[in-house]
């Protein structure tokens, strides 16, 4: 079952995103936007939590490659589907401020397009590894290199790009009264991110013994 | 004026000719912010809740086989 370490960071985690809120309501409006602006303290944090997991992701891919060690494969694997997790928040608040924000949920700009393509190779990754196969580790770990050399294209593309999202350097240009509630979601949610990954991984290390014990009981 | 004929299409409402700052619009036009910002707050607690159930439900079903690996063992020796 779930180490007690994983359920301590767990539990801090969730008190983190539990008590964000009252910093983010303590945090002072933003001149144009007003109260919509605030859902920037769970949707940044959400890609920032993503691509940590992608980082993960495709450094374990490419070590697993390399000397075909199973603890980066796991590793590798439990880091992608928290990239899809992540995502997917990022995805489902992005829209939700984009409505009030620009009038509409969606625009197939270059910033939002390159996100949702970015989400969709790790997607692939989760189903090529669910559906693919033996053998299908080694593909899926090509798959996890590629997304992650996407990211610099998602997280530059609002700079090279005429897009309607906002530049990331909007995150260094706030104000001080803003900083406190950002930092501490971003911290919450990487302490998340971090209590599943662990969480994961133990979960794929447990599957593979039980694996390699079924194996040697058909050998007895 | 011509009378609009039965069956036709209502006329279209007359072209914008100028900026209207958004501060400015009618109540109506207006989205309200807080269902949006509350709808963003509770798409990541359902996620993350989701999430973690699934994951506990996989070490649950992992747990049940170890359990049924263990009582095999005695029978297969």
């Amino acid at each position: 079952m779930l180490q007690r370490s994983f359920v301590f960071l767990l539990i801090a985690g969730f008190a983190l995103v539990t008590s964000a809120p009252l910093l983010i309501a303590a945090a002072p409006y933003e001149s144009t936007m007003g109260l919509i602006q605030k859902i920037f303290y769970f949707h940044v944090p959400s890609w920032i939590a993503m691509f940590t997991a992608i980082a993960v992701c495709g450094v374990a891919s490419a070590r697993y490659l390399l000397t075909r060690a199973r603890t980066s494969d796991r590793l590798a694997l439990s880091a992608a589907e928290l990239a899809v997790v992540f995502g997917l928040i990022g995805l489902l608040t992005g829209p939700l401020w984009g409505r009030k924000a620009w009038g509409v949920y969606w625009q197939w700009d270059a910033k939002l397009t390159t996100a949702l393509v970015l989400w969709l190779i790790f997607v692939a990754y989760n189903l090529l590894r669910r559906f693919g196969g033996p053998g299908s580790e080694r593909l899926a770990a090509g798959v996890a290199i590629f997304g992650l050399a996407n990211v610099p294209f998602v997280y530059w593309s609002a700079h090279i790009w005429r897009t309607v999202h906002p530049k990331t350097s909007v995150v260094m240009t706030l104000g001080p009264g803003m900083r406190p509630a950002f930092y501490w979601s971003a911290f919450a949610y990487l302490l998340i991110f971090g209590a599943l990954l662990a969480a994961r991984v133990r979960l794929e290390a447990l599957r593979a013994s039980i694996d390699d014990a079924y194996l040697s009981a058909e050998d007895l | 004026m011509q009378a609009t004929p039965p069956g036709a299409a209502p006329a279209p409402p007359p072209a914008q000719d100028e900026f209207v700052p958004i501060s400015e619009l009618p109540a109506n036009e207006q989205l309200p912010a807080a269902p949006l910002l509350i709808a963003a707050y509770a798409v990541v607690w359902i996620v993350l809740a989701v999430y973690v159930w699934t994951l506990w439900k996989r070490f649950w079903r992992a747990e049940q086989d170890l359990k049924s690996l263990a009582s095999r063992l005695p029978q297969s020796r």
